[in-house]
């Protein structure tokens, strides 16, 4: 990532004025992206995207927009590299771990009433946030009874989240999350090492699902008694952010709980109504009756 | 006042006296200001010295450890007259509030004048960053933007000072030698021409001179 911003920076260098992408041109990016190959990104945050598509221009020493317009409905797999671009799949192990604390404290112990649950798990990216949740089930003595469906739009994510590989290197700090976010016992007890690499264990990965979703054009997935949905829909303007949490209410069912990101809330969307809170700062909602 | 502002023409080169009637051009509907090592303190004294009546909306990128949460919005909100917030994603942009990014959220502007955050990449090693805050800011407030680099030790910033000054904005940096940290102003430097080139305790007063010059007009 720091060879990566490097580059621009050199490359920076070089360009005689800005890549500025007026609005006007990225919506007809979008627009012609959605007909041509079905992804639909226009109602997300314009700015991010402008920030992506700026930097790719740069990287692939393209000038114009429009060039990289008609490459990109043009090329396929050109395309696929902008889709990547677009999809910000940073995560981490036990992020926010309070927020996995008040989950603790919170939801498990409603979940151990029930013979059998449902999570889903919407935006889980390359898997960290999905093995941290079964980790954490699982240090409950419940993830037998659980089945968690972890969906993403992104097929390459997805399939790092199937493999369940780490880099070594990471561990220190996904460990020490972990301990932060109320984890017993030594945190290597759910991977086995290999040389610079970590390889999460087979255990957690019985009651976990991955699969493809999109939460911009698919609908409902499955009757679940928990939505986690975490630094997705910061990614959203309010309409797609609407569109998103009204899949969750329908997907809920009664008393559902639904778990967002710490930076967001229900308190702009349509939907603030149908919610209560349960923790404020953890971001933790309680799907209300009738 | 006016004889105090330093103006910078091209790299390197600094003139001691800003030309009279230099600030007649600058026309802001924003600010955004990117501090790092030293930052609070620095942010802490621009903002405080400016009145509750403050027309402009401010945009801060700080530096900052992820732990340390909210409690620099608190502590800064203590000192100053205008109403200081952590950004929230979505919410609109509104004069005389400055807008604090979130630690560990870049904070970026949508073309509807409301906020977004982000959890993308570190840039620079820093989230929130400045150049990110001030690159997606020029995009929208173009010419009409104010961008001001603080103390810090890396060169964050640099980039997104120089983008801003390439759509037409007014660039205004820490005068190096009165930083805490000088990398980040010096960077800045280098990297683009700069309108003005102030001590600290001179940036804000010269905030109040450009915005009453516009209200006026
Ligand atoms: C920043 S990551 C968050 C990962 C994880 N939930 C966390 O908080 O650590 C955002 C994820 O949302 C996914 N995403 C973005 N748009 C989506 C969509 N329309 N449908 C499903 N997933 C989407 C991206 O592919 C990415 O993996």
């Amino acid at each position: 990532m720091n060879n990566r911003a490097e580059i621009m920076n050199d490359m920076a260098v070089h360009l005689k004025a800005p890549a500025h992408i007026p609005d006007r041109e990225l919506q007809r990016f979008l627009d012609q992206v959605f007909d041509k190959y079905g992804y639909d990104f226009r109602n997300y945050s314009h700015a991010s995207l402008r920030r992506r598509l700026r930097h790719r221009l740069m990287l692939s020493g393209i000038d114009d927009f429009g060039d990289l317009e008609a490459k990109t409905l043009k090329n396929r797999q050109f395309f696929n590299t902008i889709l990547l671009d677009l999809s910000i799949t940073t995560t981490e192990m036990f992020r926010d771990p309070a927020f996995f604390m008040a989950f603790r404290d919170e939801v498990v112990p409603v979940l151990k009433t029930y013979p059998s649950f449902k999570i889903w798990q919407a935006g889980c990216s390359t898997g960290q946030e999905t093995y941290s949740l079964a980790i954490l089930l699982q240090e409950e003595g419940i993830l037998d009874r659980g089945l968690i469906y972890a969906t993403d739009f992104n097929a390459t994510a997805l399939e790092q989240a199937r493999r369940g590989v780490y880099p070594t290197e990471l561990i220190k700090q996904y460990a020490a999350q972990f301990h932060r976010a109320g984890g017993k016992g030594p945190f290597s007890q759910y991977f086995t090492s290999r040389y610079d690499s970590v390889l999460m264990d087979k255990s957690l990965r019985r009651n976990i699902v991955f699969s493809e979703h999109n939460l911009a054009t698919d609908g409902v997935f499955s009757e679940v008694q928990i939505v986690i949905c975490r630094n997705v829909l910061i990614y959203f303007n309010r309409t797609l952010q609407d569109r998103a949490l009204s899949i969750f209410h329908q997907s809920l069912g009664r008393r559902g709980f639904l778990c967002l990101g710490a930076k967001e809330s229900l308190l702009l969307s349509s939907h603030r109504r149908d919610f209560e809170v349960v923790r404020e700062n953890e971001r933790i909602f309680r799907k209300k009756t009738g | 006042m006016k004889e105090s502002l330093e103006k910078k023409r091209g790299k390197g080169t600094h003139k001691s006296l800003l030309p009279p009637g230099i600030q007649k051009d600058i026309q802001a509907d924003a600010i955004v200001i990117g501090a790092s090592a030293g930052g609070l303190r620095a942010i802490g004294l621009i903002l405080s010295s400016l009145p509750a009546s403050f027309p402009l909306p401010i945009l801060v990128a700080q530096h900052i450890h992820p732990d340390m949460n909210s409690l620099s919005v608190t502590l800064m909100q203590e000192k100053c007259q205008i109403q200081v917030q952590e950004g929230i994603d979505k919410e609109p942009i509104n004069a005389g509030v400055a807008y604090l990014a979130p630690p560990n959220y870049h904070l970026l502007v949508e073309c509807d004048r409301t906020l977004s955050l982000s959890v993308d990449e570190r840039v620079n090693f820093a989230r929130p960053s400045i150049d990110v805050l001030f690159e997606s800011a020029s995009e929208v407030f173009e010419s009409r933007l104010i961008g001001i680099v603080l103390t810090g030790a890396n060169k964050d910033g640099a980039e997104g000072l120089k983008f801003i000054k390439a759509n037409g904005g007014t660039a205004i940096v820490q005068d190096p030698n009165t930083a805490e940290y000088d990398a980040m102003p010096k960077a800045a430097l280098e990297a683009t021409s700069v309108d003005f080139v102030l001590p600290l305790e001179k940036i804000a007063p010269a905030l109040l001179t450009v915005v009453g010059q516009r209200r006026q007009a």
